[in-house]
């Protein structure tokens, strides 16, 4: 940053001394917002800790001696130890919670993720047709956004899981179909108000085309609300998830995720806590980063901080 | 005289609103923004437009560019009727008609560098030119408004009011168009800001023929760019005229009320001028008074007034002009 300013008043100097300078490189919203980012401690921390748990999650169980569904007769419901790498413990069956916790991560991370972009992408269709078309078919587009919220997802969930039974894409159709609104009002909501931007009256007037309208300067100036949006729908997806795998609607055994393991471990958290802490820690943990991240991001992105 | 560049003939733009408190079966009331605009551009002429707010200046200007359709009335151009005419002769004029907008920075996307929001009309008119071609003419037209050339790379938000002005103003005149509609370009910027915006239309107009409609709602800047200047109130037409007749001889009270208000830069003349006050507030556009629209504020009004709808007849000065008792 320092540098930089340094570089402007050189340039700047230079101007005034009437020296032809090198077209000065402009600074666009989006970079601009980057070093805002950067400079939000808080949010970099939160990104590297996410980062690091996801890398942990892909690579841990490939690299740790134990499978995840394998039980070590001699380590029955063992606290955490440093011997033979049972880093987390076992569970009553002998089972390497390390592993487990990891393997979980995968499945509610990779849930999140499926789920997140499933929604968002539901989400900018629906609420930026709505918006731009207007009038009736807004208004009929966003009352069935209403009605959605108003069907209560576990009673769906709990259906389709009794009919469809349980499946890993299951569970990501479920949380999308429940999670989408969100994004759609806020999206609907952004482009009615760019819509009526004097620089897209501009536009008109220049006589550009109504779709070049749309992806030249309404899209874009969407995208900073969208990101935003979509680093706060991680969290939720991720803890819909838990809530439907704790109420055992999830995934299989021996397959688990956080939800299911959170769900054993308070079963016999009396006996053995570091059934339910670790787990625990870590969805607690991914869930606070994905939070710090969204909050970063809005002030980031946030036009009237700049 | 010369052919006519724009002929606005009785345009009227209506919008529908829904009264307050009203059900969604509540028949919509018409607001009449533009109650009947009728006036006359010459190439290289500046008509001014001013009025109070909420007088239908900055409608008319959308109405003649037919960014809001006009409910009736007719927009010629050059010969050729636009007003409900096909979309390729609005898209034809729209390369000879551009606009200057009152929010300097709100009129430019914050998402493009301004080489694109320059550049963009070429874009939409001119698609046979290259890019180099086009990088070249944006340079050019920055350097005719006074921004300077390495600035291209910057965004909207990096530059201050005036920037911004003429970086619309570079938009604008970037297709060399025949008339630019300025909508109250100058009442966002600080005074000695103003002064140089106009000073800067005022030469690029001189230089490349430009025929200007500049809305305003104060005299004073009217007064120093225009030819003829026409002032509206509630939406209709009050009086149109010479700059020099309209300062000397007022025709209507409501332009005599309009000049008694601008400020004399001399504080004895100031205090021994009198100013006209209007009492009350503009009525609502929903429900206009009856006979003529200014009766409620006029000091001179009578009960013919609230009959007749003054006509809109040519003094013999040339000042045209709706009132009972002008002339």
């Amino acid at each position: 940053m320092l540098l930089k300013n340094k570089q402007k008043m050189l340039g700047d100097a230079l101007l005034a001394a009437g020296i032809d300078a090198l077209p000065v490189e402009g600074r666009s919203p989006w970079r601009d917002a980057r070093e805002r980012f950067f400079r939000n401690k808080a949010a970099v921390v939160s990104l590297a800790l996410l980062l690091l748990i996801a890398l942990a999650c892909i690579f841990g169980p490939m690299l740790l001696p134990h499978s995840f569904d394998d039980t070590d007769w001699d380590a029955m419901a063992l606290p955490p130890t440093l011997n033979n790498w049972h880093l987390f413990g076992t569970d009553e069956l002998g089972r390497d919670l390390l592993v487990r916790a990891l393997m979980g991560g995968r499945i509610s991370l990779m849930v999140g993720l499926l789920a997140t972009i499933a929604s968002v992408a539901i989400g900018i269709a629906w609420g930026a047709t709505a918006g731009f078309i207007g009038g009736r078919v807004d208004t009929l587009m966003m009352r069935l956004v209403d009605m959605m919220y108003a069907v209560p997802y576990l009673l769906i969930a709990i259906l389709m899981v009794t009919i469809l039974g349980r499946d890993f894409y299951l569970v990501v159709l479920t949380i999308t179909v429940f999670s989408w609104m969100d994004m759609a009002r806020v999206v609907r909501g952004q482009t009615l108000a760019i819509k009526s931007k004097e620089y897209i009256e501009a536009a008109h007037a220049i006589g550009v085309s109504t779709p070049a309208i749309i992806f030249r300067h309404i899209v874009p100036n969407l995208l900073g609300i969208v990101v935003i949006y979509t680093t706060v729908t991680v969290p939720g997806v991720i803890l819909t998830e838990s809530v439907l795998s704790f109420l055992g609607l999830g995934v299989q055994e021996p397959m688990t995720s956080w939800g299911v393991l959170i769900e054993e471990g308070t079963g016999v958290m009396e006996t053995t806590p570091w059934m339910l802490l670790f787990p625990g820690l870590l969805l607690s943990v991914t869930l606070y980063c994905a939070n710090y991240i969204g909050d970063g991001m809005r002030d980031a992105l946030d036009p009237k901080d700049r | 005289m010369p052919e006519a560049l724009l002929s606005v003939r009785d345009l009227r733009v209506n919008f529908q609103i829904s009264p307050a408190g009203a059900w969604p079966w509540t028949p919509k009331k018409d607001l009449k923004a533009v109650g009947g605009v009728s006036f006359e551009l010459y190439p290289g002429e500046t008509l001014g437009v001013v009025g109070e707010s909420g007088c239908g200046k900055s409608t008319l200007a959308r109405g003649i560019l037919g960014l809001i359709p006009a409910s009736s009335g007719e927009i010629v151009w050059l010969g050729k009727t636009l007003s409900g005419g096909s979309a390729r002769d609005w898209h034809a004029a729209r390369r000879d008609i551009q606009m200057i907008f009152q929010d300097p920075l709100a009129s430019l996307d914050p998402r493009m560098t301004i080489a694109r929001i320059i550049g963009e009309p070429l874009k939409v008119h001119r698609p046979e030119l290259g890019n180099d071609e086009v990088l070249l003419r944006v340079k050019a037209m920055m350097k005719k408004v006074g921004l300077r050339e390495e600035m291209i790379n910057r965004y909207p938000h990096e530059f201050s009011g005036g920037q911004c002005q003429r970086i619309g103003i570079a938009r604008a005149l970037i297709l060399e168009p025949k008339l630019i509609i300025c909508d109250e370009p100058v009442s966002a910027l600080d005074v000695s800001i103003q002064a140089q915006i106009i000073n800067l239309l005022k030469s690029l107009q001189q230089e490349m023929g430009l025929a200007l409609i500049f809305i305003a709602h104060d005299l004073a800047v009217v007064k120093h760019i225009s030819d003829r200047i026409l002032v509206m109130y509630l939406g209709r037409e009050m009086e149109l005229a010479e700059k020099h007749a309209l300062y000397a001889q007022p025709a209507h009270p409501y332009t005599r009320a309009l000049l008694s208000a601008i400020p004399v830069p001399d504080p004895a003349l100031e205090r021994k001028k009198e100013v006209r006050l209007l009492q009350g507030d503009i009525p609502s556009p929903i429900n206009p008074p009856s006979g003529c629209v200014f009766r409620t504020r006029c000091p001179e009004a009578q009960a013919r007034c609230a009959e007749e709808v003054p006509a809109w007849r040519t003094l013999d000065n040339g000042t045209r002009c709706a009132c009972h008792f002008a002339g």
